[in-house]
Formats: structure tokens, C-alpha cells, sequence
């Protein structure tokens, strides 16, 4: 089975080309410039909206000071995922959003491409910031290989901990490996952080999927404790007629093969609707651009003004030419001896005397059809912890999210739970920030159970 | 229009721009140039017995990626024979009449040796003659440069052999390495000098290099101190220039760290007729006199001056010992609510470096917040009024313009100073 038409494949170059780094790697000039316009603030605002608290200032001023292993270490202590962080953040609602230049009319601070700069600096030497504490005798167990397990396991190592990634995945690292778009981050840099992890001694079982190759009361016989850190499944499929068509695709799967094949090996419809306007949709349309796609289309019910995507995404869409349609809902996925032909969809209104949050209405007989090769649903991801089910005392909210305390610990006081099976999903920071935390409430629950302090506690 | 021409020791200069000693002014083509593009007069690289230098030769200071704040050398004095030099000098008189060319000399301490160079060098034709009693590096270890402008009777001595052979204006150089320049130039005035010229470079090591721990600039992984100048060194002239302003009576020549028209005639309200560049040159080409002397005529022009003569020293009798200064005088720091950007650099400069007077704005949510183009909050920090001690501290740590003023209090008390204070006891 094959797609009705594919885009021409295009010539190896121009998918380089197509999917160059977005935010190139600073220069050392660039780098020491971009630095130097650092304020130094004294209870720095970017700091204060940074989920990992990252000193900013502080290593900002090591770049200037050419201190970058120290930058690095500021940066690593607070975020292991500093890299990926410094590259997929969106930093203009965070830490550059928060800069004082802004309010003073100047460009803020590149604080994420200056944290890529430091924390490459150390990947690309080999240099480790940070050993394992002495061991504690105490063995943690972490479910999934994306941002909150890593900066989860990190945490432990450093206090001494065994720590075990369990991830059902063969590659490591999650989302940042599989799920971001391509122009912002490859696997390879991905599975780089990952390396520096793994130098803290902490093992990782790929390909192993807990409840099934790893049961349940296994770990819990081996492991003190058990982190979860799942993040969300796949995307949600359509409910639509059609939808099981060849020719739709789900939009992580989608994602997924622009990160682990060659790029022109990744099918592609010559003309590609996406649905939804989140930012994974972003990274859909903008994927199939670059692909050689030669319409793109973004199908939202709502308008502009309401889409989930941050603004700095969705200008990514508009410089890769996609067309929107706003207030437009797909009804039907439209067939051609088998295959994907178009997509039939209707307009809408906001439904009368409906809030913000309810959804709109189809205006009657406004059906009109996109003709397309391709249908890629980006509505949302679906939870993953039904497996979490024959687990004693673990509690799934109604959306499928886990429910933790403070601690995040789960209901099942062995387990514990942060990132985005918490949180619903929210950005890799977030994640890391949580993994962190959960870290913190694990070892807390164990009694802080440290042979002695470790030199990176010091 | 202003009229930029100045009158000096009985000379016209077009203007008070002169490229100084080094570099820049090293042979006919590059001084032709220079006044092509808008000098007024050049002070021809020193000229005495041919010497050799080193390779490297100049170091400089960068600060936060800006290039050569300061600069430094340890290049020496001419190294081309003596009469290739005079023979350019006559060459450039003949083509440039208007326009002046100081020889600036440097030999042994020999007072034959002193008269034949100055005669010499009029005989070729320049306008003037500066002596160079102020390099610090190389010439100093024989004798030269430094070593005579460190002892006031060698200045004095030397000053009045060039003196009694001379029939141009004699300028007799500074250096600032001295605990009181005062005195020397004193007895460069004592020695008959028509005028004085200051500051020369300033001893210094530019830094080290934490690899080969050679210093710089480096010289097969050795250095030498050399002579600090650049924009660096403006304060350091400008204070040398008003204390010999007070001191003396025959005219200045301002050099250390001009780079642009107000440079100049904040050396020219300190006291000086005429200014010398030579680092920013170095830096940028001679096309920055274009500049100065735009610059300065527009501001004579706002001001109705109509010659330098006008605000020249203007500023000298401003400058004034601590102790007569008025103790009841008063100001203390306002923050502009709306300029503010909340970066709290002047609360921790305040704690921290100066007098604990501005309250710390709290990352909580507080009246002084204001929201940001993100919608993110902004933190203004509030000045405690009593406490403020007027230092001027936060205001220059301050990254938005204008936004920490500085405002007069009345105290209510008459003018009282130190001196005075002590004088009623």
C-alpha cells in the first residue's frame, strides 16, 4: 500500500538544508558578545521563571569569563538536560521572556542558545561534571527513559543510589529522542546527554517493557523504590469516517521517522493536512515542508487567537508557507482505491451562549473538501499508565494522569510518578524539574539514606 | 560656524588637532595623509639616533568583547636615520605650508648633541619642537625619555639648552610617572618651555598569558613594561592636565585618551590649547578627525563660542581640593517607576558595595510590580530616603539612562566646607 502521491524526494543536501540546526551553535565571539550584554541582575527574573531554577546570570558571566566548564556545571547541577533544554525550551514565555531587556526595549538575552554553548562545550570534550555518590545500598528502579526519568536517576546517582532505567523503547531519552522536530534537535544529540548520564552509573534496560518483560512484582523484590516516568502515549486517533485509511498517520509515529531514517526514506504525501494546532502540530507541518511537501495544511476549529501552539511555533509554521484553516472541523477522510484522497470538512462557529472552553459549532452545509494524500491527527496524546492498573494503590485521575502528593509520591508509597503521566504534558523542563523533585521526595521517604556526601553535593 | 583655528606660543594651528609622537605620524606619507583628512599638526615620531625594536611590540586591554580600551607599547622612538626623517619633514612643510609639523626629539643628555638636533629640525622646517622627556620603556634604561622627565632639574636643564638653541616654540613633554607632575612641569616652565605636553604613556604590563606565563606583549615569551594609553587613561590625563593647569602659565598641550570630540574639549576645558591623538588613530584611521572637528563645531555653535579660547579652562577652576568642597550640599537617588526593568543591580550595589539605603523589591507580588511585554512582573526597587547618602553609586550602576537620578535636597544650611569647618573650631 502506498500513499495516492508522494512529494518528489528531494536532493540529499536539501533535506540537510531543509532540516539545518534552527538556532546554530554560537561562536566563541558570538558566544563572549552575547554574554557580555548580560545584566548580571541580583535575583534575576529568567532564573525565577526557569521550572529548573537554572543561575542564569551565573553562568552567563562564566561564557564572559571563559569559565565554560564551570557554565556548564551551573547549568547540569540544576538541569541535566541543559542541552536539549537550551535548544527545545520555549524560552520565550520563560527565561528570555522574563529577561529585563525586554522591558528595557532590547533583545533579550539568548539565554538558551548560551546555555547550549556551555553545556556543548563539555559534551563535545567528554568532560564529566559530576561522579556518582558512594553507594547507599539503595536500588531505584525508573520506568521510561525520557527527561523526568534522566534528570530523576541523575539525581539519585549523585546521592549514591543504584539507579535502573527500564524503557520499552530501543533507543533512550524519550520524547527528546523520538518526538521533537528534527530542525531543533537530532536523536544524536539526544542520545549524547543520555551518555553523560549513563557515565553516573546508571543502567539502562532498553527494549523492556515493565508489567510485561519486567513484571511488577519483580521490581518491586529488587528495587527500594520505583520512579515513574512514562510521559504520554501516541497521539489520538480520529474518530472520523476514514480514518483507518492509508494515509493517516499518527503524527508522534510521524515525528518519530524523521528522527531515526534517513529523510528520504520518510513518507510523504505530496499534499498533507495536519489536525490540530498544538505544538506537536507545529513540528508536523513544519516537518512535512521541509520533507518536500508541496501544500501543507493545518486544520483548527478554532481561530488564531486560540491556539494552543506557542507563538514562536507557529511563526515557525507561517515562514515554512503552511495554510490554516481556522474555525474549520474535519469530518470525513475521503478515499481513492484505498488510499488517502482528501479531507472533507466543515466550518464553524462558537456555539451560542458558549464559554471559551466549550466547543464550537459546524455551521451547517459549509462542507467543503481539502484534497490531500495525507491526514496527520495532532490532538493531543493519549496517557500510557493503564499498565500502572494491577499496581496496589496507584491512582489514575480521569484523563488517564497519575495522582502524587508533594512528594510525588504516587498512592503506592513505593512508587513514584512526575513529567508529563503527572503533569498531563507540559515542556521537557517541566518534565526534568519534576523528575527532580520526585527524586527529592524519594529520598526523602527513604531517609535520606547517603553513605557520605558526594563531591558534586559539596 | 565656529572658528576652529587656534593660536599657540606665537604659531597657527588650523585647528586643535595634532596627531601625537608614534606611530601614526612615522613618515611623510602617513602625516600627508593626516592632513588631508583634517589634522591640524602632526608631532613627528621622535626622532633621535636610529634604534632597533622588538617584534611584538603592542598590547591592549579588551573589556566584556569591546576591543583596545587600553593599549599599551613598547615600541621605541624612530627607527630611521635622522636625516631621512628631516628630509620628509622638509618635504611635507614644503607641501602642507599651512599646516604645522612638530619634530619631536630625544637624544643623549648632551647639551651639543641637544642644540644640533634642534637646529637641525628647524632647518628642516618644523613648526615646533617637542622634547621627549616621557617615554618609559627602552630609551628611559639609557638615559632618555623618562629618566630626565622623573628629575625636575634634568627637565629644567635640558628644557633651556634647546631653549637658547631654538628660535621655533619649544613644548617640553610629561610623563605621568612621577609622584607630582606639578613640579616637572614647573621646571620645564623654570627651563624657558613655551609650553608643556602631557600626559606621555603610562608604565603598565598588559597581563599574562596563564599557559606560557609569558607576559604581554609578548617577546619570545618575554615582555617589558611599556607605555598604557587608549580610553583608558582619560582620567588619569585629565586630572594631570588641571593640576598642571593650576601650577603654570604657559600653555598646554592635552594628550591621553581622545577618541572623539568631547574627549578633546573636556581636555580643552581643563585647560589645554591644543589635543593629541594617537592610540584612537591607531585604532580607527585618521578619518576620525573628521569627527572631532564636526563635533566640536557643533558644540561651540550651541554654545556661541566662537573660538576654544572661549571655554578653554573653563572647567580649572571647578577642580578643587576635597576640603573646600560643600558638605551641605545634598542629593539623594530617585528610580523612575515607569524606566525601571527590575534587573536589581542598584539594590545589591547598594547593600553590597555601598550604604544599605534601597529596599529590596520581593519576588512576591508587591505595589512597586509592573508587568513586563511578556506579562512577566517587574520588580522596582524602592529608595529608602532617609538613609541615602547621595553616592551616586546606583545611578551609575543603573543599565537604563536616566532612570536613577540624582536629586538636590534642601538641607537648609548655609554652604559649609571642610576647611572651613576646621577654620571655625
Amino acid at each position: 500500500m502506498t500513499l495516492r502521491e508522494t512529494a518528489p524526494k528531494l536532493a540529499p543536501e536539501q533535506y540537510e538544508a531543509n532540516f539545518a540546526d534552527i538556532s546554530p551553535r554560537m561562536t566563541p565571539r558570538q558566544a563572549a558578545i552575547e554574554a557580555a550584554r548580560c545584566l548580571y541582575c541580583f535575583d534575576a527574573p529568567c532564573t525565577i521563571a526557569c521550572p529548573t531554577h537554572i543561575d542564569v546570570p551565573s553562568f552567563i558571566k562564566k561564557i564572559a569569563s571563559n569559565n565554560l566548564r564551570g557554565s556548564a556545571r551551573v547549568i547540569l547541577s540544576a538541569n541535566i538536560l541543559g542541552e536539549s533544554c537550551g535548544r527545545v525550551c520555549p524560552t520565550e514565555s520563560l527565561c528570555e521572556g522574563a529577561c529585563v531587556m525586554v522591558e528595557k526595549g532590547e533583545q533579550a538575552i539568548e539565554i538558551g542558545r548560551l546555555q547550549r554553548y556551555s553545556v556543548d562545550h563539555v559534551l563535545d570534550c567528554n568532560i564529566d561534571l559530576f561522579t556518582a555518590g558512594v553507594p547507599n545500598g539503595k536500588k531505584v528502579a525508573c520506568i521510561g527513559s525520557g527527561p523526568a526519568s534522566l534528570a530523576c536517576a541523575t539525581e539519585l546517582a549523585k546521592w549514591g543510589y543504584a539507579a535502573t532505567i527500564f524503557d520499552k523503547n530501543k533507543l533512550p531519552g524519550g520524547l527528546n529522542t523520538y518526538g521533537i522536530a528534527a530542525y531543533k534537535t537530532r536523536a544524536k544529540d539526544s542520545l549524547r546527554e543520555v551518555e553523560m548520564v549513563k557515565r553516573l552509573g546508571i543502567k539502562f534496560e532498553q527494549g523492556k517493557e515493565v508489567g510485561r518483560d519486567a513484571p511488577f512484582p519483580l521490581l518491586e523484590s529488587q528495587f527500594d523504590a520505583i520512579f515513574i516516568g512514562v510521559g504520554l502515549g501516541e497521539t489520538w486517533s480520529l474518530d472520523l469516517p476514514g480514518s483507518d485509511l492509508h494515509g493517516v498517520y499518527n503524527a508522534l509515529e510521524f515525528i518519530e521517522r524523521t528522527k531515526t531514517r534517513n529523510f528520504a526514506e520518510v513518507e510523504i504525501g505530496r499534499r498533507v493536512a495536519c489536525i490540530g494546532a498544538g505544538n506537536t502540530a507545529i513540528d508536523v507541518v513544519t516537518a512535512a515542508h521541509r520533507l518536500g511537501a508541496e501544500s501543507v495544511h493545518l486544520i483548527y476549529r478554532r481561530g488564531e487567537s486560540q491556539i494552543p501552539a506557542f507563538r514562536y511555533e507557529f511563526e515557525l509554521a507561517q515562514r515554512d508557507t503552511v495554510m490554516f484553516h481556522w474555525h474549520t472541523q474535519p469530518i470525513r477522510v475521503i478515499a481513492e482505491s484505498g488510499a488517502v484522497a482528501g479531507l472533507e470538512c466543515v466550518k464553524t462557529r462558537p456555539a451560542s451562549g458558549a464559554t471559551k472552553s466549550s466547543a464550537p459549532e459546524a455551521i451547517p452545509g459549509s462542507n467543503f473538501v481539502i484534497p490531500v494524500d495525507m491526514v496527520v491527527p495532532a490532538i493531543g496524546q493519549k496517557p500510557v499508565t493503564e499498565f500502572l492498573r494491577p499496581v496496589k494503590g496507584i491512582e489514575l485521575k480521569k484523563n488517564g494522569t497519575i495522582a502524587v502528593n508533594e512528594r510525588n509520591q504516587t498512592g503506592n508509597p513505593k512508587y513514584f510518578a512526575a513529567g508529563d503521566c503527572v503533569n498531563g504534558g507540559k515542556e521537557v523542563v517541566d518534565a526534568v524539574a519534576e523528575g527532580m523533585a520526585a527524586a527529592r521526595g524519594l529520598d526523602a521517604w527513604l531517609g535520606h539514606p547517603r553513605a557520605i556526601l558526594s563531591r558534586s553535593d559539596a | 560656524m565656529a572658528d576652529l583655528k587656534v593660536k599657540f606660543c606665537g604659531i597657527e594651528s588650523p585647528n586643535p588637532f595634532w596627531l601625537a609622537s608614534g606611530p601614526p605620524s612615522n613618515t611623510a606619507g602617513q602625516v600627508m595623509r593626516a592632513f588631508d583628512a583634517g589634522w591640524g599638526g602632526a608631532v613627528w615620531k621622535t626622532i633621535g639616533e636610529p634604534i632597533q625594536n622588538t617584534s611584538s611590540r603592542y598590547g591592549a586591554i579588551d573589556y566584556n568583547g569591546v576591543r583596545v580600551m587600553g593599549f599599551n607599547n613598547i615600541e621605541l622612538i624612530s627607527d630611521r636615520p635622522i636625516e631621512v626623517n628631516l628630509k620628509e619633514i622638509a618635504e611635507v612643510k614644503k607641501r602642507y605650508p599651512k599646516h604645522l609639523v612638530i619634530a619631536s626629539l630625544m637624544v643623549e643628555s648632551k647639551k651639543e648633541t641637544w642644540q644640533d638636533i634642534v637646529k637641525r629640525a628647524e632647518d628642516a622646517g618644523s613648526d615646533a619642537l617637542e622634547l621627549n622627556f616621557g617615554c618609559p620603556h627602552g630609551m628611559s634604561e639609557r638615559g632618555m625619555g623618562a629618566a630626565v622627565g622623573q628629575v625636575p632639574d634634568y627637565t629644567e636643564m635640558i628644557t633651556s639648552w634647546a631653549k637658547e638653541a631654538a628660535r621655533t616654540p619649544v613644548i617640553s613633554k610629561l610623563t605621568p610617572n612621577v609622584t607630582d607632575i606639578t613640579q616637572i612641569a614647573q621646571a620645564a616652565e623654570r627651563g624657558g618651555a613655551d609650553a608643556v605636553s602631557l600626559i606621555n604613556t603610562i608604565n603598565s604590563l598588559m597581563g599574562v598569558d596563564l599557559e606560557s606565563f609569558a607576559p604581554r606583549p609578548v617577546v619570545a615569551g618575554k615582555s617589558s613594561h611599556g607605555g598604557y594609553c587608549g580610553p583608558a587613561v582619560k582620567p588619569i590625563a585629565l586630572h594631570l592636565v588641571s593640576s598642571v593647569a593650576k601650577k603654570i602659565k604657559i600653555p598646554i598641550v592635552g594628550i591621553g585618551g581622545i577618541s572623539n570630540w568631547t574627549d578633546a574639549a573636556e581636555h580643552i576645558a581643563l585647560g589645554a590649547s591644543i589635543v593629541q591623538v594617537c592610540t584612537a588613530v591607531m585604532h580607527y584611521g585618521f578619518r576620525i578627525v573628521e569627527d572631532m572637528s564636526d563635533g566640536l563645531n557643533a558644540y561651540m555653535d550651541d554654545h556661541h563660542y566662537r573660538t576654544t579660547e572661549d571655554f578653554r579652562a573653563r572647567a580649572v577652576p571647578n577642580v578643587k581640593d576635597w576640603g573646600d568642597l560643600d558638605l551641605n550640599y545634598k542629593v539623594i537617588a530617585d528610580i523612575n517607576h515607569d524606566l525601571c526593568i527590575g534587573c536589581q543591580l542598584c539594590y545589591i550595589a547598594c547593600e553590597d558595595g555601598a550604604h544599605q539605603c534601597i529596599e529590596r523589591a520581593p519576588i512576591t507580588a508587591n505595589a512597586n510590580a509592573k508587568k513586563n511585554a511578556h506579562k512577566m512582573e517587574v520588580y522596582v526597587p524602592k529608595i529608602i530616603d532617609e538613609e541615602c547618602v547621595g553616592c551616586n553609586l546606583c545611578a551609575l550602576v543603573c543599565p537604563v539612562d536616566n532612570c536613577i537620578t540624582m536629586r538636590q535636597i534642601n538641607t537648609g544650611q548655609p554652604p559649609m566646607s571642610w576647611n572651613q569647618k576646621v577654620a571655625s573650631f
